[in-house]
Formats: structure tokens, sequence, C-alpha cells
């Protein structure tokens, strides 16, 4: 996959919900507003932040951009490598491995031909485990982008595959609109 | 009796709507409290309740409001702790995506309590759909008058906002998501000062539970004496209980406390017994974080006693017998359940969640890890098992805030309720399911 090094910088529409967000803080308390705006910023990055579009974020913010990688490297929904069109992330936390987890994530490499962690070459699909994404009564269950999808048994992971690859499905869309 | 508080009216379609919500008497308490009641008295009102708190820790709400320093000229805030991720715990969610205005409804009537102009909903950033159902509803409510400006004309304001997290279950302690919520790493702060002296901003806050939250509408709709009167002992009431793992029917139930444990299981109102027939094992009771108890232990006490989901009968016996109802996560497990393989999920959360602050809980959470991966995978020794124990003494009570805890009971309670199964693993040098 190809490193993007410049940023495309927010579209007015983007800026205004961005300013909208600051102002739910008290003044001078805009890097209340960090996390959010880092949701946006990864959905317009192409589904990562890359340096340049943190230094980005703590321009908007009035803050010190090592404010934003601290921030950033704590979190695990934020990416800092680049990853795939769609990234699939399936939890393996005990409920959803009590209920076979450990297969569908199985099934998920075999079908994807790539470990956790890992992009596919054509760069449509990235693999992820997380850890508990509390809706343990319907496990096993996977997150892309903001949708879950419960009670997933590989028939209806090869369904949810096959409907992706057609659709050229891009998970990191903004999760405010 | 179950049902009535918080899953009430959940299957009523558009429920999530101001109108279904408000036609079904939602916003009643609101109007009640700012029209007819101070804050002190509805504070009174939810301290003579009993109600404690539904995140995991059970301290009494109405005590905790009482702690918030009121003489303070600073703002004082109200926080929703909408960062449910402790494993096995799923039940806000349901409050949020389904029922909304009763939580917003629940915000107006703390925040009135605490004399806060300004709440938030920190909600765990994997929810955002949740997000923006909870942020409509905050719409409709300010639209319908009952947020913003001099709320039904009582003089009384409140702006409520939703704040997304982004992936951090060290965020749900309370310190950790006002550090959080300030735009910083979630590093749990050390106590004291508590929060309701200095919390978000260096102001007096409460951060509360969601579910604690949405309990609020029907204790001032309906009484102090008439919550109170739900329930048994000191567990006053009902809880949600989010059910999972092994059994028929998984889901979320709303239960009064006091209920039997083996009638939660076993009824068709509730689990509905354990899948294909099979045989109890152990259940973890209150999410990850509480002791395991075997079959025999979650359905009687040592003492021979019928169990109930209370906050007393599940801690009969404390440790070395008995647990904690915590968050209400309910894990079941049967007989083909690999207890190691089990805890080694378990442990391998911890390390990936420990936030690194202090090291017994930084090094101890991936020491446990790495030893548990041997003994899982056969190549663990006898001394293993003692060095598990050893270092799970040494992590809990050593750290900042409580997630080291979290991560060394359930190493201990599986290691002193199935040694036997530990050492199986070790003389075969396999894992035997």
């Amino acid at each position: 996959m190809q490193e993007k090094i410049t940023i495309r910088e927010f579209n007015r529409e983007t800026l205004d919900l961005v300013n909208q967000i600051i102002k739910r803080y008290p003044m001078g308390r805009q890097k209340s507003a960090l996390l959010p705006v880092l949701h946006i910023a990864q959905s317009e990055n192409s589904g990562w932040l890359s340096p340049e579009m943190m230094d980005y974020v703590a321009s908007l913010l009035d803050i010190q951009p090592v404010e934003v990688y601290e921030v950033a490297s704590f979190y695990s929904m934020f990416n800092l490598k680049p990853v795939g069109n769609c990234v699939i992330e399936v939890c393996q936390t005990g409920p959803c491995w009590l209920n076979g987890a450990e297969k569908l994530l199985a099934h998920f490499e075999s079908r994807l031909g790539i470990k956790p962690g890992e992009t596919t070459p054509d760069g449509k699909f990235t693999l992820k485990t997380v850890e508990c994404l509390a809706a343990c009564g319907n496990a096993p269950v996977i997150q892309v982008g903001t949708e879950y999808h419960e009670n997933l048994t590989t028939t209806k992971a090869d369904e949810l595959l096959d409907q992706w690859r057609a659709e050229d499905k891009i998970s990191h869309t903004n999760p405010y609109l | 009796m179950a049902k009535q508080i918080l899953l009430k009216n959940i299957d009523v379609p558009g429920l999530a709507d101001f109108q279904v919500y408000r036609k079904l008497g939602g916003y009643t308490a609101a109007e009640k409290a700012l029209k007819t009641l101070t804050p002190d008295q509805v504070t009174d009102e939810v301290k003579k309740s009993g109600l404690k708190g539904r995140g995991g820790a059970g301290f009494p709400t109405g005590m905790k409001w009482s702690f918030i320093d009121k003489q303070s000229e600073k703002a004082k805030y109200l926080v929703c702790n909408y960062d449910e991720s402790e494993p096995g715990t799923f039940k806000d969610r349901h409050i949020g995506q389904l029922n909304p205005h009763q939580l917003i409804e629940g915000m107006i009537l703390g925040s009135y309590a605490l004399g806060a102009n300004t709440a938030y909903i920190y909600i765990r950033g994997e929810l955002f759909y949740v997000l923006k159902i909870i942020e409509k509803a905050i719409q409709e409510a300010y639209k319908n008058g009952f947020l913003g400006e001099n709320i039904l004309g009582s003089g009384y304001s409140l702006d409520l906002y939703c704040h997304p997290g982004a992936g951090a279950y060290i965020c749900g302690e309370e310190t950790a998501l006002l550090e959080s919520l300030e735009g910083k790493r979630g590093n749990p702060r050390i106590k004291p000062p508590f929060p309701a002296i200095v919390g978000l901003y260096g102001s007096p806050t409460v951060v509360n539970n969601v579910e604690t939250i949405a309990t609020l509408p029907w204790i001032v709709n309906n009484g102090f004496e008439a919550y109170a009167a739900i329930g048994i002992g000191n567990s006053k009431g009902t809880k949600l209980i989010s059910a999972c793992g092994h059994i028929n029917k998984p889901g979320i139930y709303e239960i009064e406390l006091g209920l039997p444990v083996e009638e939660f299981i076993y009824s068709d109102e509730y689990c509905g017994g354990i899948r294909n027939g099979n045989k109890l094992k152990a259940v973890v009771a209150g999410g990850s974080s509480v002791p395991i108890l075997p079959a025999s232990l979650i359905l009687k006490t040592a003492a021979g006693e019928p169990r109930l989901m209370s906050y007393e009968s599940l801690a009969d016996g404390g440790f070395q017998t008995g647990t904690m109802l915590g968050s209400g996560g309910f894990i079941v497990m049967d007989h083909t359940t690999c207890i190691v393989k089990n805890l080694l999920t378990f442990a391998r959360f911890y390390r990936h969640e420990s936030c690194g602050q202090c090291s017994p809980c930084r090094e101890g959470t991936s020491w446990m890890e790495k030893i548990l991966t041997r003994i899982e995978n056969g190549q663990g020794t006898m001394k293993d098992i003692d060095l598990l124990v050893d270092i799970a003494k040494h992590v809990e009570g050593n750290t900042i805030c409580p997630l080291g805890d979290a991560a060394a009971w359930p190493v201990a309670s599986a290691i002193r309720h199935f040694r036997e199964e530990f050492e199986e693993h070790v003389k075969l040098q396999k894992c035997p399911f």
C-alpha cells in the first residue's frame, strides 16, 4: 500500500462540525475536543492518523503536537499506520471466546489470507483483534467502522465478505455523519 | 415484579422518540423535581432510596452526591459513565439505544440535584451508533424545553453533551474518564482528592453509571419508600443483569435484587438453563473482574444457603467462597469449558487495558498472560501455578486504581477453585479440552 504523506485539510462542513464540538466545552478547554476530532481526522485520512494529520489537529485545537501524539497512541481505536479500506475487528475476549470467536477469526484469516494486524495486498481489508465490545449476549461479535455484526457464524461472515467485496466497503466514514 | 423500572417500556416501538417516551409518562419526574422539589430534596430522595452505583463498585449514589462541594464557586459537573467495557457487561448499550430519554431525564434530575449546569455523557467510542441516537434524543429534549435555558420556567438551566471515548477500558475508572474527557491519556488520578472536590477541570464533579442515572426518574416519581420496598436487605431496587456464555437465552434481564441464582440460571423467564442440556461448571457473576465460582458455590453459599442475586449474598463467604454482584455481567460456563483458557482471555484483556502507570499492574498483567499462555500450551510447570498466585497477590492493592485488583482476582480465584485443572495442563503437557 502506498503511504500518504500529504493531508487534505478539512472542508468547510467538517470544520463547522469541529467548531461545534469545541463549543461543547468551557472556554480555554478546547483540548477536550481532542478525541472526537481525532475520530473525524482518522475518517478523513483513509482510516489512520499520520503525523501530518495529527499536527493539523493540534493546530485546529491550538495545542502542542505532542499532546496529540501521546493521546493518539493511547487509545486502541486510533490507527497510527495505514490500514485497508475495510477494517474488520474481531472480539477475542472471554464471552466471545466461549462462543466460537477463535473459529471465526481463523475463518477470516483463511478467507482473507492474512493474519491479525495485516492488510490484504489489494488494500481492501485489514484484520484486527479487539478486546470486549460489550455485546457479549450476541457473541461472537465483530465491528466494522461504526457497525456491529453480532451472533456471527462463518456462513454470515462469508455473506458479509462477499457484500463488502462487491461494494468496495469503506469502514472509515465520519462517525458523526 | 421484574422489568418495572429500567426495561418496563423497552419493547414499545419508537421508544427512543420524544413523543413516545412522553406519552408513557416520560419527563414527569423532571417536571415534578423542577417545579416542586429543591435540589437537596432530590438528593435526599435518592439517599433514602438506598440506590447503589450500578457500574460495579456499588457505592451508595446519594452519599456520593452529598460529598460534592456545594459551597465551591466553581461550576459543578455531572458526568455519565457510559464507557461500558467490562467483559460480560452489555446492559448500558441497551438503555441508550432503545430508551435514551430515560437516561436524559435522569441526567436532568442528577444535574439539578448537584447544581450542575453542564453535564456530559462519556460513551465508549465503539458505540458511536448509540451516541448518535442519544444526540438525536438530546436535540428533541432541547426542542421540547427540557434542556437549555430556564427549563420549564424554573430558572434552572442545563446543557447536556455526548463525548466519545476511543477504545480504553481504563476510562471506565472515574478519574481516568475525567482525564480522557479533558483530552488526555486515560491515566487514573491519585485519590484523594476525589472528583466530588477536584473533578472535571478541577471542579466538583460526580460520575455515575448509565443504569444508576436511568433509575432516577422512577425514584423521583414514585418516592424513595417505593424503591426501597423492592429488593432485599441493603440491596434495594432492581438490577440489570447481562447474561452470556453457555446459556439458552443470553440477554439483558431486569431482576428484583434477591432473586435466587438458581432460578435466574434455570428459569425460562431468565437464562433458560444451560445450552444442549450441559452441566453448569462455573459462573463469573459480576463482570470479568469478580472471582469465578464453581457451580456448587454459585448456587449455594458455603453454609448451604441458597445464593441470591444481591450484593450481600453474592459476597457471602468473602473471596474464599464468595464473589461480587459487580456490574451484573453474568458469564456462564458449561462443563466443556477450559477454565485456564477462559482465564487467559481475561489476562490478555487486562494486559491490553493496563494504562501502564503503575509497575505492579503494567508488569504483573503481562507476566500473568505469559505464564497462562505457557500453561495452556502445555509448557507450564507446577511452580508456574504458585508463581501466578504470588504475582496476583503482589498486584492486588498496590496500584493507583482498581484495574490491578480486577486483573488479580480472576487469576487468584480460578486457581483457588480449579487448581486441579491447572495441574492437569502441566501433567498432560497439553490442554485437556
